[in-house]
């Protein structure tokens, strides 16, 4: 028995004392605040005090806790300093998807009690060892200091503190590892370690008698309908357990099941025989395939071609060439995979954190051969989706299981599994051309770019054919051929990652017009002003842009700034030293939802006849906050406070199909449905609407009249592209430019940022505060892109080989939001997630060039990279 | 006294209990959990997860702080990070302090302790170098009595040491005359925080340098390097930078 206190209660727990305090506090005792991100001290999601003092519960042994004072964020949240943090963050929008907020908030109390009025770096140190995917940090600084934006009532336009925030920062939040059924079983997934392999499975029966406590092994023969599942209708090419080949480490050939301890200790003997791996997109362009269906490994291609390229290079007065490469990207979400499946009868229900709900339950219909109707999909709060909890992950696997055993089933996938299983950014190989006259007008653009698709479909068409239709960035360029390949690899199946596949490409065209500008004399920044689309502009698709065009105020508005920063990094210059200054600039454009497909939403607000009104809202806030600016746009609509809308989420028994939580789309595409909701339902009554506290009022009266609905659906207008790539893919574009001022040593190749500047149009700022998250976190994700990241399969499968930004990583932020309204969107709103990111890795490029002259082309810029960029490499 | 076993799990009092719980039981050594723990994850992930016997050390109050006896300073194995970090003794162990405060985040550094990252011996263990420069000697605890080893004895090779299976790290020992001039450390990474080093540097106004993550295990400057091409930096890129952290170092010192 070990005997401690926990947030103030004396507790003993009978428990071994190997057993991680994290187990211990949210197994035993129910405290599910405290997060688990990587079980290995790596990302802090688990801080607790111990004795005051920080410490990860996952790594330490509760033998160790015996007669310690323990304290949780549930402990804190009880007390009034607490209380007082937790109001900060909650104003600041430190907090959006909230898996990594309790450790914040923890490890922040550490540092108050002792220090009320620390510095910046300060907090930095102090709470150095807590990783978050979403903030980009600053906003956690300032509201550890007390110095973040004040909250404020209202609706469009308010800076409204999260709906969902007050769970998120408590630790009452549910995500998907925290909430089960007492009886589930435990599934884990066997998993390929060959990257090619094929296997024997061993004599299953046999296997199961020598390990009690498993109640079955799952293959792909238990599969009761079609063994695969994949993004496209027609492409269902990934297996929830491989037949025979496994097509990277990391590809699941069987699950066993049973209890924790039985399931966690086993290890099924798979016979592997290693077979040749192709990991390079050109190695394996050609063959031999992958999927039959895919001779020549090509799972994909876009294509944009417009006037004549060849006679605008051969007439233009500067051309600039280059060949880039960029790597894996990880998502590293803090929340690993995790959720449980349940049959009722022939029903099947799966909790799970998800970003697209719907399209999970198509997925679990097919792998168990059910009716949609069949298959209810309950999102848990999501820790965190940047595009990797899009595919259909655990669940059509943890579907298999519930159906099979006819039992409840669960898992969470280990930091390291959800690192080799899931999706990346697709590493691309880009070769590109750019022209311009001798005034600096852009004339032609030649794009090639081969991207890893890895060894299943996923995102990849998608990819493939939103990459050529920007390539050209968003600027006027006549003369275009752009073509983007998705190859298959053995690698990991590589798919959606804020942005598919175009911060990549910006990485190219915004280099290259960089060297145009230096090329013609120019400055970079009035270069791009010169060529930015505006109004009336034709783009490489042929669509003339009439509305939001606002890429011009998004570089005007940097001239300031572009000119202070320039002069300061010449001062510094002149100094000498190690250091070496320079300011770097890029524009970025990109289409809000799919291209040029349907892509529509349906939101439902129902009036009861108790007055109350409920919000069927299914689209999933994966910590951007949709669930807070939906409920701004009906509050604005309504004439009526956000409290009075009472939402349902996501869950597709309760809402309607609002589409996927990617895009960029939920604000314009669901905004504009939850609006056209609310007016359906404002035209359904008569009299000025209130809220008296408890009921919606009609004319200062309860109302008390017939339940009424309002329904809305929105499908932004596009026109397919054509075998030319000519069409309408998109009906609004977010804009944006951003500034980066850094300091590269010379010396050692590493690369100090100093600020960031960031220009965005997004049609309407509903809520500035949430506009401003995700400007922050997609600059902390750019900064990841240009500077750290690259997985590695076998090699940086966990959360130290693999950095993601720390604190200290992101650098001071200005924001400067530019409302060029969209007469589509709702308020004028536009979308703003992906476009935060496209950005920064190119600014940052540019950055180091002026700084150094040394042109980056092999993303991320690692020191060494950076060096032998420089000359001084060996 | 002695705990009770909770578990698979022992937690005595003393090392004499310690000792004889690892000759009978040979159980796995744990102190601050640091390495132990992730070590657990990363096994479990590719198979079957490891319950292995853990003897935690740190319940044994004696192998814990700093302490001068004579002319030579006694750092208890189990002395965390934050001790170090935040009352260096000597100017010699500014280098320690300045090692301490980099390594991971504050939750690391409050239980992660000095004896188990020699033991868990990574060639990028930041508390190897600024040992060096102090001449640092590993002292080691068995049923047959105490044995000191010079650090660089007791690390053969990356992941290797040579403690025997029936002993237990109990100090490090530094002479009194090793860290009177201070010293100092820097570390290179790719990013700010809780980053594992590509290059390190420990260096004594007293002219001994140490650099770590460029070989299988820290070296004096004077050894040479042996760096390897990894994901963190090219060997290259390791033995360039090495040599400007050395100047950087040194430079820092002489101002």
């Amino acid at each position: 028995m070990i005997r401690l206190t926990v947030n103030g209660a004396p507790r003993a727990l009978d428990l071994p004392g190997g057993t991680r305090l994290s187990a211990a506090l949210r197994e035993t005792l129910g405290l599910t605040g405290t997060k688990i991100g990587c079980d290995a001290g790596d990302c802090g999601a688990c801080t607790v005090l111990i004795d005051g003092a920080q410490a990860c519960a996952c790594l330490t042994p509760l033998g160790q806790c015996e007669g310690a004072r323990v304290e949780t964020v549930e402990g804190l949240a009880a007390t009034p300093e607490g209380r007082a943090l937790i109001a900060r963050f909650h104003a600041a929008g430190a907090a959006q998807c909230g898996i990594c907020t309790p450790g914040m908030l923890v490890a922040a109390t550490e540092l108050l009690r002792a220090n009320p009025a620390p510095s910046e770096a300060e907090v930095e140190a102090a709470l150095g060892g807590v990783l978050c995917r979403c903030t980009g940090y600053r906003r956690i600084i300032e509201a550890v200091r007390g110095a973040g934006p004040a909250a404020e009532p209202g609706a469009v336009g308010a800076r409204l503190p999260r709906l969902d925030g007050a769970a998120k920062l408590d630790g009452s939040a549910r995500f998907g590892a925290d909430l089960a059924p007492a009886d589930a079983l435990w599934l884990k997934a066997v998993r390929s370690p060959h990257a090619h392999a094929r296997f024997v499975l061993p004599d299953i029966p046999a296997f199961l008698a020598a390990h009690p406590g498993i109640r079955a092994v799952l293959t792909a023969r238990d599969v009761p309908g079609r063994n695969g599942y994949g993004i496209y209708p027609h492409i269902k090419d990934q297996p929830v357990f491989a037949e025979g080949e496994a097509l990277y480490r990391g590809d699941a050939v069987a699950a066993l099941v049973g209890a924790r301890e039985a399931v966690e200790r086993a290890e099924l003997p798979v016979a592997w025989t290693p077979l040749p791996a192709r990991h390079d997109p050109e190695a394996a362009l050609g063959g031999p395939p992958l999927h039959a269906a895919f001779p020549d490994n090509v799972l994909a291609e876009g294509l944009v071609r417009r006037g004549d390229p060849e006679a605008a290079f051969a007439a233009a007065a500067h051309v600039a060439e280059g060949a880039f490469r960029t790597s894996f990207v990880e998502h590293a979400y803090i929340e690993p995979e995790a959720g449980f499946a349940r049959r009722i009868g022939e029903r099947i229900e799966i909790w799970c954190a998800t970003q697209a709900p719907a399209m999970d339950r198509e997925e679990v219909a097919g792998v168990l051969g059910l009716p949609l109707e069949a298959v209810r999909i309950i999102p848990s709060h999501c820790g965190g989706g940047f595009g990797g909890k899009l595919d259909a992950g655990m669940q059509p696997m943890l579907a298999v299981a519930a159906w099979v055993l006819d039992h409840p089933v669960r898992a969470v996938w280990s930091r390291p599994e959800s690192m080799a299983a899931s999706t990346k950014r697709h590493p691309a190989r880009i070769a590109a051309r750019a022209a311009c006259d001798a005034e600096g007008r852009l004339l032609a653009l030649d794009f090639e770019g081969l991207y890893d698709t890895g060894a299943y479909a996923s995102w990849g068409p998608t990819v493939a054919g939103r990459v050529p239709v920007h390539a050209t960035g968003p600027y006027r360029v006549p003369h275009v051929r752009a073509r983007a390949r998705a190859v298959f690899t053995h690698q990991p199946p590589s798919g959606a990652f804020r942005g598919f596949g175009v911060p990549q490409a910006a990485v190219a065209q915004e280099a290259l017009y960089d060297r145009l500008a230096d090329a013609c004399g120019m400055d970079r920044l009035e270069f791009r002003i010169l060529n930015a689309l505006t109004p009336g502009d034709v783009t490489a698709t042929g669509q003339r842009l009439a509305h939001s065009v606002g890429q011009r105020e998004c570089l005007e508005a940097l001239r300031p700034r572009w000119a202070a920063l320039r002069a300061e990094a010449a001062r510094r210059n002149a100094a000498g030293g190690p250091w070496r200054h320079g300011v770097g600039v890029a524009g970025m454009w990109y289409g809000i939802g799919n291209t040029g497909m349907s892509n529509p939403s349906e939101m439902r607000l129902i009036l009861g006849a108790d007055g109350r009104l409920s919000f069927r809202n299914g689209a999933v806030d994966i910590g951007q906050g949709s669930a807070t600016v939906l409920a701004q746009i009906v509050a604005e609509a309504l004439g009526l406070p956000v409290v009075a809308i009472a939402q349902i989420h996501g869950d597709t028994a309760l809402t309607p199909d609002a589409g996927k939580t990617s895009a960029s789309r939920q604000t314009f595409v669901s905004g504009r449905a939850a609006l056209a909701a609310a007016l359906d339902l404002r035209a359904k009554l008569n009299g000025a609407l209130g809220w008296d506290g408890a009921r919606v009022t009609v004319n200062g009266e309860p109302y008390a009249g017939p339940g009424l609905e309002g329904h809305g659906r929105f499908d932004p207008p596009t026109v397919p592209l054509d075998a030319e790539g000519q069409g309408t893919p998109y009906a609004t574009y977010g804009f944006a430019a951003q500034l980066c001022a850094l300091a590269v040593d010379v010396r050692l190749g590493t690369v100090r940022l100093e600020r960031f500047v960031a220009a965005h149009d997004v049609g309407r700022a509903i809520n500035p505060t949430l506009v401003e998250g995700q400007i922050h976190g997609g600059i902390a994700q750019g900064i990841g892109l240009a500077l750290m990241e690259e997985y590695i399969p076998g090699r940086t499968e966990n959360l130290h080989d693999y950095l993601i930004p720390s604190f200290g990583d992101v650098p001071p932020i200005e924001c400067i939001l530019i409302e060029s309204p969209e007469p589509l969107g709702p308020y004028g709103a536009k979308g703003v997630g992906e476009p935060a990111l496209v950005a920064t890795a190119p600014a940052i490029l540019s950055a180091i060039r002026d700084a150094t002259g040394a042109q980056i082309a092999h993303l991320p810029a690692l020191p060494h990279r950076v060096l032998e960029a420089l000359g001084h490499g060996r | 006294m002695e705990r009770t076993r909770l578990g698979n799990y022992w937690r005595p009092a003393t090392l004499e209990a310690a000792l004889r719980i690892l000759v009978e039981q040979a159980p796995r050594l744990l102190a601050g959990g640091t390495d132990v723990y992730p070590a657990l994850t990363q096994a479990a992930a590719w198979g079957a997860a490891p319950a292995p016997a853990l003897l935690d050390l740190t319940g044994i109050a004696a192998l814990r702080g700093v302490t001068r006896t004579g002319g030579t300073w006694r750092i208890g194995a189990l002395t965390p990070w934050a001790v170090l970090r935040d009352a260096p003794p000597a100017p010699g162990f500014r280098a320690l302090a300045e090692a301490a405060a980099q390594v991971g985040g504050r939750q690391i550094q409050a239980r992660g302790t000095i004896g188990g990252n020699l033991c868990n011996a990574s060639p990028a263990a930041d508390g190897v170098p600024p040992l060096l420069i102090l001449d640092a000697a590993v002292e080691l605890a068995s049923p047959r009595g105490l044995r000191v080893l010079p650090l660089r004895e007791f690390l053969p090779g990356a992941r290797r040491t040579a403690r025997a299976a029936d002993e237990i790290v109990t100090a490090i020992l530094v002479p009194v005359a090793a860290a009177e001039a201070p010293s100092v450390f820097l570390k290179l990474g790719a990013r700010a925080h809780l980053v594992i080093s590509i290059a390190m540097v420990a260096a004594s106004a007293n002219g001994r340098v140490a650099v770590g993550a460029c070989s299988e295990v820290a070296r004096l400057w004077e050894e040479g390097l042996a760096p390897i091409d990894d994901v963190r930096a090219s060997a290259a890129y390791r033995r360039a930078a090495a040599e400007e952290l050395v100047a950087r170092a040194r430079a820092r010192l002489a101002a």
